[in-house]
């Protein structure tokens, strides 16, 4: 939100077109707005795919080239030649796998590693290195471990998203304030009772913190891995179009993949407005 | 400085006024004894109190006043056993204190409640914890009424991002209180409250004190407030090196009202004599 300094002009509601009208009214204008963006975005990008020597198809060919992909995302003709509907289930089914996984022993080990002051300045220094590692370099490492592809993809997911849990549960866990502390130590809460009632509530924003980050990262390390290790999934999708020089199905591959995102971050969001109290946020 | 190291602990009285020298046989029920606290800083080691010496007796109601950074907060902690001396010892009933517990609560000075657990659920988590024997009406029931005792009945189920300063307070008071401590540490409980609120709060305090009568240790800043309150004031000197300048014997009857304390001469002699110690005596190093 923007503060303005100025007092605001008085708005003249006589004169108001319908567009304008939605506009000016900032409800209406979160959805309109955007629209008119993307509708002048594949204007301009229909315009310069008119181009004779243009490599990209635009808008109009790439809606006409998937036509089929995106009427029918169900199908299944065996092996991976599946509707983009299981694509995409399937590369969510390793996101969830390997970030429940992550998020499971980030916490865990983050509020460990927090509330230990030997733990923390033992393994923070080679938490900062292992975060700073790109998902694909641990590829090789996990295919070489787990000699299969689906484990070895599962483990990039959750080797990729655990350091923002870890990292922010222990930031969480260390920044509870020494008053609340005061108050478990000197009503001599139970470990339970400090853990429910002082612990959680006052690190759980942190932690979502770091399960936003996370999920976001691993969706990011699943298109990557799968282009690589193949089979049913989005990335390996978007591998094999480029193979069969499909580049219309590529384009439609990354629309459901940012919108795929998009929503993970969101379903993130959902659950921590539920669960955070609202006093933490 | 030099006068500093020449003060010892000393019970003031006037020689004018007729205070009993009181030798009751529950002396020592909290000994402070030849207590230094030192702290190892990058710079060497850092003495915050060298050498305090005193002996509550059971019920009492002693004020602490000091200027800031004399260890006042210092010494409420190695009571309450936040932190043990360095030297010395503190006894609670003959036994060393050695960590926290609930048989000496501390009212924070920053009432540290929980933000996401109502009052009503912020006394409960004290009461539960040191009740753990007791059946959950029976909980619930002491909750309630040390909710009701600082009036707090309707405002139960507000969190404290809905109370205001003076409520936080007293749900900070009504939880310390609802699990009968043998000593109460308060850490200037009335600091950051508005003029109106903080005398009010300062007689709902003293009212609940003579009614159930625990011993109460208590930081301020204010005269006024200690010589309404306290039985005993004790005045710090400055840190480093830290000790017990001075104890004044407050001995207005009680049940005290506030007009009428104020109204007597003696009143005013142990107010001069209180302020002349802070800010003649031992001036702040600002100050000087």
């Amino acid at each position: 939100m923007s503060v303005s300094i100025t007092p605001r002009k008085k708005r003249n509601k006589q004169a108001v077109g319908f567009l304008p009208g939605l506009l000016a009214d900032k409800k209406s204008r979160k959805i309109v707005a955007p629209i008119i963006a993307i509708g002048f975005f594949l204007i301009v990008w229909q315009l310069f795919s008119f181009g004779p020597d243009a490599n990209l198809p635009g808008p109009i060919k790439v809606v006409s080239q998937t036509w089929e992909l995106i009427i029918n995302p169900f199908f299944d003709k065996g092996a991976t030649n599946k509707g983009l509907f299981w694509q995409i289930f399937a590369s969510l089914q390793r996101v969830a796998i390997g970030f429940t996984l992550a998020a499971i022993v980030g916490i865990s080990l983050g509020i460990v590693v927090g509330t230990n002051g030997f733990l923390f300045d033992a393994l923070d220094p080679i938490f900062q290195v292992l975060r700073t590692i790109p998902p694909l370099a641990w590829l090789p490492i996990s295919l070489a471990a787990f000699q299969q592809a689906n484990p070895s993809a599962i483990f990039v997911i959750f080797i990729t998203s655990i350091w923002p849990i870890i990292l922010n549960t222990i930031v969480g866990v260390q920044q509870i304030p020494q008053d609340y502390v005061n108050v478990s130590k000197v009503l001599q809460l139970s470990r339970r009772e400090y853990f429910m009632d002082i612990v959680f509530p006052a690190t759980v924003p942190y932690i979502f913190t770091g399960l936003r980050i996370g999920i976001g990262l691993s969706w990011l390390a699943i298109i990557a891995a799968e282009m690589l290790i193949g089979g049913v999934g989005i990335g390996f999708f978007i591998w094999d179009a480029w193979n069969a020089a499909n580049i219309s199905q590529i384009i439609l591959a990354l629309v459901y993949v940012g919108v795929v995102g998009l929503l993970l971050d969101k379903l993130i969001g959902f659950i921590a407005a539920k669960v955070v109290p609202d006093e933490q946020k | 400085m030099q006068n500093i190291k020449k003060t010892q602990q000393v019970s003031f009285k006037f020689p004018d006024s007729k205070i009993p020298v009181q030798n009751s046989p529950r002396d020592g029920f909290l000994v402070i004894e030849n207590v230094s606290k030192v702290y190892q800083t990058p710079k060497g080691p850092y003495t915050v109190l060298e050498e305090v010496n005193l002996d509550v007796k059971e019920g009492e109601f002693i004020c602490l006043i000091g200027h800031s950074g004399c260890g006042k907060s210092t010494l409420l902690n190695m009571v309450a056993g936040f932190s043990e001396p360095t030297d010395g010892e503190v006894r609670l009933q003959g036994e060393a204190i050695t960590e926290p517990g609930p048989d000496r609560m501390m009212v924070f000075q920053g009432y540290a409640l929980l933000p996401w657990k109502t009052a009503f659920e912020n006394v409960y988590l004290a009461v539960n914890s040191v009740y753990p024997k007791k059946s959950e009406s029976q909980k619930v029931a002491i909750t309630r009424q040390h909710l009701a005792m600082v009036g707090l009945t309707e405002a139960a189920d507000k969190k404290p991002k809905q109370l205001s300063g003076g409520m936080k307070q007293r749900v900070s008071i009504a939880r310390a209180l609802a699990i009968r401590p043998q000593v109460l540490i308060l850490d200037e409980p009335f600091g950051a409250l508005d003029a109106i609120t903080k005398e009010e709060l300062q007689e709902e305090l003293l009212k609940i004190w003579t009614d159930h009568r625990c011993t109460v240790l208590m930081i301020t800043h204010d005269i006024d407030e200690a010589l309404f309150l306290a039985d005993r004031l004790v005045m710090m000197t400055n840190g480093p090196h830290a000790k017990i300048g001075e104890v004044l014997e407050i001995s207005f009857p009680r049940p005290r009202d506030r007009t009428r304390i104020m109204e007597d001469p003696e009143y005013y002699k142990l107010r001069n004599y209180a302020l002349d110690f802070l800010y003649h005596r031992f001036a702040h190093d600002d100050a000087s």
